[in-house]
């Protein structure tokens, strides 16, 4: 059956048949004709915000929290410029995001009209795919090729471009199971490459998991067959920043965070490991330190979907290319089909070689006098909010990394942070499309003063529709991760790092008719933090700690894993009988 | 709090310095890349290259199937063995790219190029350049009293071997095709 519509009508259709319901944009000329449509029907919810970079952030929590791809909706000109940052960032983090730009009418392209600009060719590096649709009959089929791209291998943004003229004129509708591609990505594994590493596991000495991103991408069969393949083989797993969640923090075999500043037992076993199993991650530089030094003595191997990721900068031995689930389910079948066997007597050594370098306790902190510290604030909210259906978005920076740090992350999907592009302003936006996604749940923002103001203005959109977000805001009056590295680096002269005539956060919440909480003692914060979770609505706490902390345990920047900074309040004597390693 | 055993205010820390030493040594290859005729494919794949720092020696692309609406893009590029797969990966993630073939390594292949020479000259130059013209099998395709524009076709390498005897007889401007390249056999 074929259906004539409008272009207009034709984009809100494929958004429904796509089994979208909610819909971040901001209108303008460009865009009328779709947000006439957009008014006329009930299906999918439209959130206003307030600046277009707010509504890619809030696609991108959406997406992120769900499972489902986000979808934006902007005007030409500079709503597809001001759309930029958050396509690059779903680009580096692989989120799976629909981008829909107005465009000046057909006849009117390359004229130089009155918010036009050439956003295909702006958009092309910071997209996985994109698309100028200059005839209605081919929009349809295009909407529904954006989905398929923009969720199937490595997800990715997509950005369709539509012109004006081809929201108002009619076409013929294409439904999606009559559009036909060529884009479909392999996703089970090479079954040799897959033995290859089932043989390696049985009789690794040191055994170590290296879990990413691609596991949450790959859906929550992947987080489900990881947690039943670590179970069975009893090895030690740690995780990137954009990985937490896919193996529960309060499992036994977790080692925390690694990287740059992740947990000191996480980059000493990386270090020292023998085998090293990357399901879904892509050795970042954040991640992998001094590449000459990085885990020297491992044999690696290496699952992505992306074949531009296998030995990109590290060398492995065993690439396999494929989606996580499916090779982990192969992986699975393979290794127990061979009798289930490990090394468990050496295994077993690691372990409590391990459990040494984790007797370092490389987070404790002391709480000491009337400051609040920072990892305390986060500590106590971990308390306080640990038993509650709870999702995390951050900002970018020192609490960034705290956050990692101290709260604890026990299912895929509840953690939204920017990891790859490294985006002041992501957590605000973000943390209102996880909650349109989760009316019901506790979702917290943890964010840094000067981060928070850079998309501050969505403070209208959570009011608006109502959006109990709770801003939990570790004032340091400081850009603190660039205070530390100007400390350490930069011999402490502090270039524009601190944040002048800051707001009075109580009152910038009250001008939007929010609810403002400020506490700066830490015997009240466990009141405070209460406060804010039992009200119901926006809330900006404006937390104020101390302003010197520095973000341990640090790797320092062209250095391997076992030379890593830890605070000043722990063990390092200890560190060194343990790990036998050289530490600063 | 520990202080960080590096020089203060040293800049040779960089978080970016981290770039692998890769000891090989650089490569030249040609690659065949069928991709979907749609308008800014190019620019895909000439961005890739410029974004991500690969050298692009020689580039050509036409349309090879009307019909089935594919256009290939012969590329030669240079780089070192990781490189040149890191380029192929990357090429292979286009959505429009339907297959990237390596004709270097891929088995034996025959490479092409076309190149248009204009040589300004009279008296014994311009014998002389006729004379190698002749010996080079290229056509003359232009001729005035005091010019010629040669065409030849070849490897590379000949058309360069070609320029450089041009060049004292009075060579004047150089149009190149670039490389089209095919595997060799069945």
């Amino acid at each position: 059956m074929t259906k004539a519509m409008t272009g207009a009508k034709m984009v809100v259709q494929a958004l429904i048949d796509q089994g979208v319901d909610t819909v971040f944009g901001y209108p303008g000329g460009a865009v009328l004709p779709i947000y006439d449509e957009i008014f006329q029907q009930n299906s999918i919810k439209h959130v206003l915000v307030r600046h277009e970079q707010g509504a890619v952030h809030a696609a991108e929590g959406y997406a992120r929290s769900t499972g489902k791809p986000g979808v934006a909706l902007v005007t030409s000109g500079p709503g597809a410029t001001n759309a930029v940052t958050g396509l690059t960032d779903a680009l580096m983090d692989s989120i799976p995001i629909i981008v829909l730009t107005g465009q000046v009418p057909t006849f009117m392209i390359g004229s130089d009209a009155f918010q036009e600009c050439d956003t295909i060719g702006i958009t092309r590096p910071c997209t996985k795919h994109n698309w100028l649709v200059k005839e209605t009959d081919k929009l349809a089929s295009v909407m529904h090729e954006a989905f398929h791209i923009a969720t199937s291998g490595r997800p990715g943004p997509v950005v369709i471009d539509i012109p004006k003229d081809v929201q108002f004129a009619t076409g013929t509708y294409t439904e999606a199971r009559q559009v036909e591609t060529h884009y479909n990505p392999p996703v089970k594994g090479d079954m040799e490459m897959i033995t290859e590493l089932a043989k390696a596991m049985e009789t690794a000495k040191r055994p170590l998991f290296y879990t990413g991103g691609g596991v949450i991408n790959s859906g929550p069969a992947a987080s489900q067959l990881l947690r039943e393949l670590v179970a069975a083989t009893d090895f030690p797993i740690t995780s990137t920043l954009m990985g937490l969640g896919c193996y529960p923090a309060s499992g036994e075999n977790w080692l925390g965070m690694l990287g740059m500043h992740g947990l000191y037992e996480a980059n000493m076993a990386m270090h020292d490991c023998d085998l090293m199993i990357n399901i879904g991650a892509r050795f970042d530089d954040r991640i992998t330190g001094r590449l000459d030094a990085f885990s020297p003595g491992s044999t690696k191997a290496h699952i992505d979907i992306d074949a531009s990721s296998i030995n990109k900068v590290i060398k492995v031995d065993i690439p396999i290319l494929g989606d996580v689930a499916h090779v982990l389910e192969d992986l699975l079948n393979v290794w127990k089909s061979r009798g289930r066997k490990t090394d468990k007597e050496a295994v077993q050594k690691w372990k409590h070689q391990i459990n040494d370098w984790r007797k370092v306790d490389c987070l404790a902190f002391k709480q000491e006098g009337k400051v609040i510290k920072p990892q305390y604030a986060l500590a106590r909210l971990e308390e306080l909010t640990k038993k509650h259906d709870r999702y995390i978005c951050t900002e970018v920076g020192q609490h960034q990394m705290w956050a990692a740090q101290y709260l604890g992350f026990e299912d895929p999907n509840r953690w939204m942070t920017s990891g790859g592009l490294g985006t002041m302003g992501y957590g605000f936006p973000a943390s209102i499309g996880v909650q349109m996604g989760h009316p019901d749940a506790l979702v917290i923002n943890v964010a840094g003063e000067a981060s928070w103001l850079m998309n501050m203005q969505e403070l209208g959109t959570a009011m608006q529709y109502g959006l109990p977000v709770k801003q939990f805001i570790l004032n340091n009056e400081r850009l603190g991760m660039v205070r530390q590295w100007q400390e350490l680096l930069h011999g402490e002269r502090y270039s524009s790092s601190w944040s002048e005539s800051l707001p009075d956060f109580v009152k910038l919440a009250e001008a939007f008719g929010a609810k403002g909480i400020i506490c700066d003692d830490p015997d009240n914060l466990d009141d405070a933090i209460m406060e804010m979770l039992n009200h119901d609505g926006p809330v900006l706490f404006d937390c104020l700690v101390e302003k010197h902390e520095n973000c341990f345990p640090m790797i320092p920047s062209g250095k391997p894993h076992n030379e890593m900074l830890l605070g000043e309040n722990a063990d390092t004597a200890n560190a060194i009988q343990a790990g036998g390693a050289v530490m600063v | 709090m520990s202080p960080l055993k590096i020089k203060k205010g040293s800049t040779s820390h960089s978080a970016y310095d981290l770039r692998p030493t890769f000891s090989d040594k650089e490569e030249r290859h040609t690659l065949a890349v069928l991709v979907e005729n749609e308008p800014g494919v190019l620019s895909r794949v000439i961005g890739l290259f410029a974004g991500r720092g690969y050298n692009i020696d020689s580039l050509t692309v036409a349309e090879v199937d009307h019909l089935g609406h594919r256009s290939r893009i012969t590329i030669v590029t240079r780089g070192t063995p990781q490189i040149i797969v890191q380029i192929k990966a990357q090429l292979g993630r286009i959505v429009d790219v339907h297959k990237v073939n390596d004709l270097t390594v891929e088995g034996p292949s025959v490479e092409r190029e076309l190149a248009l020479f204009k040589v300004e000259g009279t008296g014994e130059h311009r014998i002389e350049a006729i004379r190698l013209a002749d010996i080079f099998r290229a056509n003359v395709v232009d001729s005035t009293l005091s010019s010629f524009v040669f065409e030849i076709t070849g490897t590379s390498e000949k058309v360069d071997a070609f320029a450089e005897l041009m060049q004292p007889l009075g060579l004047q401007e150089i149009a190149r095709t670039g490389v089209a390249a095919l595997s060799r056999g069945t």
